[in-house]
């Protein structure tokens, strides 16, 4: 999925839990004030069950909650609005148990009724939600079965590893205010930026405000929020939280400094000369990884589809290069789609990719390429080796990336042309038409589970990027992928899931149809004056213990 | 040196040192700085790169020698294209009333009526993505030329619709000159001034298409420099203001532009 666009499958997380750091209790924190953070970009919507857009997320999330929630900290899945959860021996049931007196911002009572009503709505094809498909293991949805008011089951068609993960971020909705829209079929037109804060109601620790249409949302403390800290006193801990709209990264860099805004969500390595050291934390590398990859379909070059000539356009990157001049040393260089951040997925064994032009030279020569007299490449029809790689005209990263890969490979004989394109153009020209040559894009922006990637790499699926949608597999290392991607989604045991997508990135480090290049660290900035304050790796870098943040007396320096 | 003007508004010295300067870049060989340094990136001017280098270790020198030339071929290539396509369909238009002197005007109101930008974007959006630096360059100064005939265009239709009513083109006609002996002797010799004027005024407008183009990403692109692919360095807030050598592109732009302006002065005089 390209970082930034869905979120339907960014928040699955597994991870064993003796890799991950266990939670540690939380400050007694000091009620009042309020934090600001600037968003690139103004929400498109307020509704949960549409929201696409990262601004319209990072807001709601705020005022919504969840069944079943996975700590950003330790990676584990932590009860949120169901107290507890049990699961059947066959691993086809999800018994949970609502907690008792939950009340929605607006005061009304939260039940098991609101629990099948959002269900159902998530579930609603002509919605459209993006968490639909999450919902549906096995392509066939769950079915929710209300057995009292404070109990539910939840069965599932086929066995799903970590299914219990799927309930975070499936927001809880009021069927007191959304029942009657929805079976009007007027669902799609709520909760928009015109709506008034008293007929949006939500189960997270804050709720709307005041919304400024182009300049600022703000959000109050919901006073029926029913999480309490260590003391036993009800949290959120501030009064308010702003969100100030801004159009790009260095607007919020700028604002930050400023002391405008006490909190800076991830943002570009080459910001970090721009802020006080002791004001930014590196988290190291996160869960993203960029890549280029060749259109290995009808319409891409004969060239393109032979292994030896993406091994030797791997062998002569200069990954190293790409950390150090793109992303300023805070980024990894990668051996395969998984990366360091994604420490419990990763295959170890897989070497790490060394430049080396001899050995790319010995690969292209092998398979038949050759160099003319002024030492352009030739494959073996005599024909030169030139084409086109494109990328996102507004990540600067990547274009830096296309750069370095361009000169890269023109010591390889190769001549690349490099096309920058707008997002949704490249989208089209990757996924739809095919008429590309060769790409840089970027995947995995916060989701460690191998089933989030079943689209990307099930070789029907639309995100297999490099030739999508096949009616069968056109090489048999695709067949085996498919294979060992099936088998680890149905997979309960969590060493042998490993074991296959430890395969999967064997046969994706010999095969190479994505040729992973780097991951950047994650870096977020807070004012000293925030307490609580302890970001994770997983999207919503700062804001995800929202309910604990506190301002502390002492000002910003 | 006159280009067209009257013997007695010669060019000034400053307008002839920037017509000496842009000859030099257009002429003499020069490398296109492409070769990448990758131990020194963001170097600081010193003796081996006057102008430092940039975050790839390139010498920013160099590429602003090369995108210099760039940009100043794509302005003139452009500013030839525009004018040679304006004096054709102005002169039929001014010579021949009637349907083709309609036609033409027409055709110039529909160009004038699209904003400009947007339709270099458009056409540059469906030529091919693989497209070298040097048919990037053509590309860039052909869409730009046939976008930008309009007002010359007018201009010498209406030099041409007063000249061929003037008595020596009457005289010429009774002596059995034809149509094009009158265009070629004495009628279109009345519209270099116009024309000198407009280059003036087109070239800094062309050059800045380009510079929009490159800066967008959908001109002159990468490794080959341009004076908008260098500026699009200075998007990043860090760049702009950590490495100052980095905004030399906008110094060279800003002279260029400021000379064209000189020219267009001393044209009017």
């Amino acid at each position: 999925m390209p970082v930034g666009v869905p979120w339907h499958q960014l928040l699955l997380v597994c991870l064993s839990p003796s890799l991950l750091p266990a939670a540690t209790p939380w400050e007694p924190g000091r009620f009042g004030g309020q934090i600001t953070i600037a968003e690139r970009g103004e929400p498109k919507t307020l509704n949960p069950v549409l929201a696409l857009d990262a601004p319209s997320r990072d807001v709601i999330r705020r005022m919504m909650g969840d069944l079943i929630s996975i700590n950003r900290a330790t990676q584990q899945t932590e009860p949120g609005l169901a107290e507890s959860w049990r699961v059947s021996k066959d691993h086809l049931h999800y018994t949970l148990t609502l907690r008792e007196g939950v009340k929605f911002s607006d005061g009304h009572p939260f039940t098991a009724d609101d629990v099948v009503f959002s269900f159902a709505v998530y579930l609603d094809e002509k919605l459209g939600s993006p968490q639909r498909d999450l919902l549906m293991p096995g392509d066939k949805p769950i079915q929710v079965v209300k057995l009292d008011a404070r109990h539910l089951r939840f069965d599932l068609a086929m066995p799903y590893a970590a299914a219990e993960r799927l309930f975070d971020s499936v927001a809880m909705l009021p069927k007191h205010l959304l029942e009657t829209p929805w079976r009007e079929g007027r669902f799609a037109q709520m909760w928009n930026a015109g709506t008034p804060p008293a007929q949006l109601a939500g189960l997270g620790p804050f709720r709307l405000k005041e919304y400024k249409p182009g300049e600022s949302i703000v959000l109050e403390r919901n006073p029926f929020y029913w999480k309490k800290d260590a003391a036993g006193k009800q949290l959120p801990y501030l009064d308010s939280l702003r969100f100030l709209f801004v159009a790009n990264e260095d607007a919020q860099v700028l604002r930050f400094g400023a002391g405008e805004t006490q909190l800076l969500n991830r943002f570009a390595a080459r910001s970090a000369v721009l802020l006080p050291a002791d004001l930014l934390t590196d988290l190291g590398p996160g869960l993203e990884y960029s890549f280029l990859f060749f259109n290995l379909g009808e319409t891409g070059r004969p060239w393109f589809r032979d292994a030896a000539f993406r091994q030797a356009v791997s062998a002569a990157i200069d990954r190293d290069a790409m950390v150090r001049l793109v992303f300023s040393g805070r980024a990894a260089a990668l051996a395969t789609h998984v990366p360091p951040g994604n420490a419990h997925w990763m295959n170890t064994a897989v070497p790490r990719p060394k430049r080396s032009l001899e050995q790319a030279r010995a690969l292209l020569q092998k398979a038949g390429f050759h160099w003319a007299a002024d030492q352009s490449l030739l494959d073996n029809t005599g024909h030169r080796v030139e084409f086109s790689l494109v990328t996102s005209a507004a990540n600067e990263e990547r274009l830096k990336m296309a750069t370095i890969l361009q000169e890269d490979l023109r010591q390889l004989g190769m001549d690349v042309h490099v096309a920058p394109l707008e997002a949704r153009s490249l989208i089209d020209r990757v996924t739809r038409t095919r008429q590309f040559d060769a790409c840089i894009m970027a995947l995995g922006g916060g989701d460690a589970d191998p089933n989030s990637e079943m689209n990307v790499w099930m070789s029907d699926a639309a995100m297999h990027l490099w030739n999508p949608s096949q009616k069968k597999p056109a090489t048999p290392w695709e067949a085996e992928l498919d294979d060992l991607m099936r088998r680890q989604m149905v997979t309960s045991v969590p060493t042998v899931r490993k074991q296959l997508f430890d395969r999967v990135q064997q046969i994706e480090a010999q095969q190479l149809p994505l040729i992973s290049l780097v991951s950047p660290h994650i870096l977020v900035a807070a004012s000293k004056q925030v307490g609580n304050f302890r970001p994770a790796v997983l999207d919503h870098y700062t804001l995800w213990n929202a309910e604990y943040l506190y301002l502390r007396d002492s000002g910003r320096k | 040196m006159t280009l067209g003007l009257r013997p007695e508004a010669p060019v000034n010295k400053p307008v002839r040192l920037l017509l000496a300067i842009l000859l030099i870049l257009l002429a003499i060989p020069w490398s296109d700085g492409a070769r990448q340094d990758r131990a020194i990136p963001f170097h600081p001017p010193d003796g081996a790169h006057w102008l430092g280098t940039d975050g790839f270790g390139r010498d920013v020198l160099t590429r602003l020698v090369a995108g210099t030339r760039a940009s100043l071929a794509a302005g003139l290539l452009a500013t030839a294209l525009a004018l040679a396509v304006a004096t054709v369909l102005g002169a039929l238009a001014g010579y021949y009333p009637g349907w083709r002197d309609e036609f033409a005007m027409r055709l110039a109101e529909l160009f004038q009526s699209l904003p400009w930008l947007y339709l270099v974007l458009g056409i540059r959006s469906v030529l091919p993505l693989s497209l070298p630096p040097s048919l990037a360059l053509l590309g860039i100064a052909l869409v730009s030329g046939l976008t930008g005939w309009t007002r010359p265009a007018r201009l010498v239709r209406g030099v041409v619709l007063s000249a061929r009513t003037r008595d020596y083109v009457l005289a010429a006609r009774a002596f059995g000159a034809g149509d094009l002996y009158l265009l070629r002797r004495h009628i279109l010799p009345e519209t270099f001034p116009v024309l000198a004027v407009q280059a003036s005024v087109l070239l800094p407008q062309f050059i800045l298409a380009e510079v929009t183009l490159s800066f967008l990403g959908l001109g002159i692109g990468e490794p080959a420099p341009s004076l908008g692919g260098m500026l699009s360095a200075l998007r990043d807030l860090s760049v702009l203001s950590t490495y100052p050598w980095m905004l030399s592109p906008a110094v060279v732009l800003l002279l260029t532009l400021t000379g064209c302006n000189w020219l267009t002065r001393h044209s009017n005089r």
